[in-house]
């Protein structure tokens, strides 16, 4: 990496950026945090973090004027991106959260967990579950099949192209919980709030 | 494979940790940072903080201290003192912590955790259910640490919150609280089984079986503990202490 390589964390007004910040400040990799079109045009990669709902995002990504931004940067330049969580699920076609139009970087629908057995696999899945890693990636590089991280969500990506799917997780039912399609990157689970495995998979991204 | 959360929650007196039974007999355990930094390299799964006086002196859980544990965690955490207001959940979170832990203006006023919800998103919004026997008549909800009874049973406001679009629901035993001998199980089935959001059991946790107890018997789908993680032993000798990464496993438990 060189040293003008630069991440830049996107403000859309979505919770707390600083702990993937704090990530990549520990491992001396270059980063702000910016709600600025001008920002995201002159970033080298981008960190698309997110909780909360929806439409409610996408409405500030558009008040912002970011999306324009985002798909010259993601699309046309072909930068790397990394969605986290409400992040990832922001480039799927459409959510049933809010019924709002996403991103459309990915041939995916956003659903909510329709789950059977509501005793023990309650909704939002908040807590520490495994990801088995389905294809290569340098962002999984180092990190072992099965390790677990932390998730917080009630919503996930429906992927239309399984080779898209990255790492799979089981919570009654097996859903995608990474992606990758050439320069796009997405987690629904918070690799900054994951331990070690999570700092590696942040600093993966940051030299891909 | 998912399992239930194990989470530390720490109590808060002008910014050092204290240890309580039943509320009261509050014991100085130590610096919270210097917990956190501990739970880190037990690489404890979430930690709760929780500022006790905060609500009865109408001031906020200090945004300083928030700021400091987000510095260190490498785990998520959530915050709970004195939050009344859609700008205090904002700043508390802001300061780095994932969820924001509410009890008293909850049960004195529902409708807060529905704007709490709608704006911030359900995973953010964690309501601490506080559960103690009336004089007279069946469990109620209380407020205020443990000071003011509400209107409200149990199950009725469970419900109530997961209809205003709480993400997760805190139900503690007043009592059990500090005792180190056993979840009040049958309180803590009676909410799970009324919703379908996530419950953390709290309030008497002693040993690991505790946790089995409350996991299988209880359904809660998170496993919290104050006593157990600061003492040592049932002697209360001050030790900061996670099970490791196997005695963490269901089956072991």
């Amino acid at each position: 990496m060189t040293l003008s390589s630069k991440v830049l964390i996107v403000d859309y007004g979505t919770g707390n950026l600083n702990s993937i910040k704090r990530i990549l400040d520990r491992s001396k990799i270059h980063s702000i945090i910016s709600s600025q079109a001008k920002d995201v045009l002159s970033a080298d990669k981008i960190i698309l973090p997110g909780v909360g709902h929806f439409g409610k995002a996408m409405a500030n990504l558009k008040q912002l004027d970011l999306v324009g931004a985002l798909n010259e940067v993601v699309m046309i330049r072909r930068k790397p991106v990394l969605g986290v969580c409400l992040g990832m699920q922001l480039m799927a076609l459409r959510s049933q959260e809010g019924d709002a139009d996403g991103l459309g970087w990915l041939d995916a629908e956003t659903v909510r967990f329709d789950i059977s057995d509501r005793q023990r696999y309650k909704v939002p899945h908040v807590g520490w579950n495994q990801v088995s890693i389905k294809k290569n990636s340098s962002l999984m590089s180092g990190v072992q099949d099965l390790s677990e991280f932390y998730f917080a969500h009630s919503y996930y990506l429906r992927m239309n192209d399984p080779s898209d799917v990255l790492n799979e997780t089981t919570y009654e039912t097996t859903f995608t919980s990474a992606i990758e399609k050439d320069n796009i990157f997405g987690v629904q689970y918070h690799p900054e709030k994951s331990h070690d495995v999570g700092v590696r998979l942040i600093t993966n991204f940051a030299a891909i | 494979m998912f399992r239930p959360r194990i989470i530390p929650v720490l109590l808060l007196r002008d910014r050092v940790l204290v240890k309580s039974i039943g509320f009261k007999d509050h014991r100085y355990i130590g610096d919270p940072i210097n917990a956190v930094r501990i739970f880190n390299d037990l690489k404890a799964d979430e930690l709760i903080f929780l500022d006790i006086e905060a609500s009865k002196n109408d001031r906020l859980v200090s945004l300083d201290f928030v700021k400091d544990v987000g510095e260190e965690a490498r785990m998520p955490f959530g915050v709970g003192g004195g939050i009344r207001s859609i700008q205090d959940i904002k700043a508390i979170t802001n300061a780095g912590a994932e969820k924001v832990v509410i009890n008293t203006c909850a049960g004195q006023n529902p409708d807060f955790i529905r704007h709490a919800a709608e704006t911030f998103g359900s995973t953010t919004i964690v309501v601490c259910i506080d559960v103690k026997k009336k004089l007279f008549g069946g469990q109620r909800i209380w407020v205020l640490n443990g000071r003011v009874p509400t209107k409200f049973a149990p199950v009725d406001f469970a419900k109530l919150m997961e209809e205003n679009g709480a993400g997760e629901l805190i139900v503690q035993s007043v009592e059990r609280d500090g005792t180190m001998q056993g979840y009040d199980v049958e309180l803590i089935r009676s909410v799970s089984s009324a919703v379908s959001i996530p419950v953390i059991a709290l309030g008497g946790a002693g040993t690991c079986e505790h946790f089995g107890d409350a996991y299988r018997n209880g359904r809660a789908s998170a496993l919290a503990a104050g006593s157990l993680f600061v003492y040592q032993n049932k002697k209360r000798g001050v030790l900061i202490n996670y099970p490791d990464k196997n005695e963490r496993m269901v089956e072991s438990f």
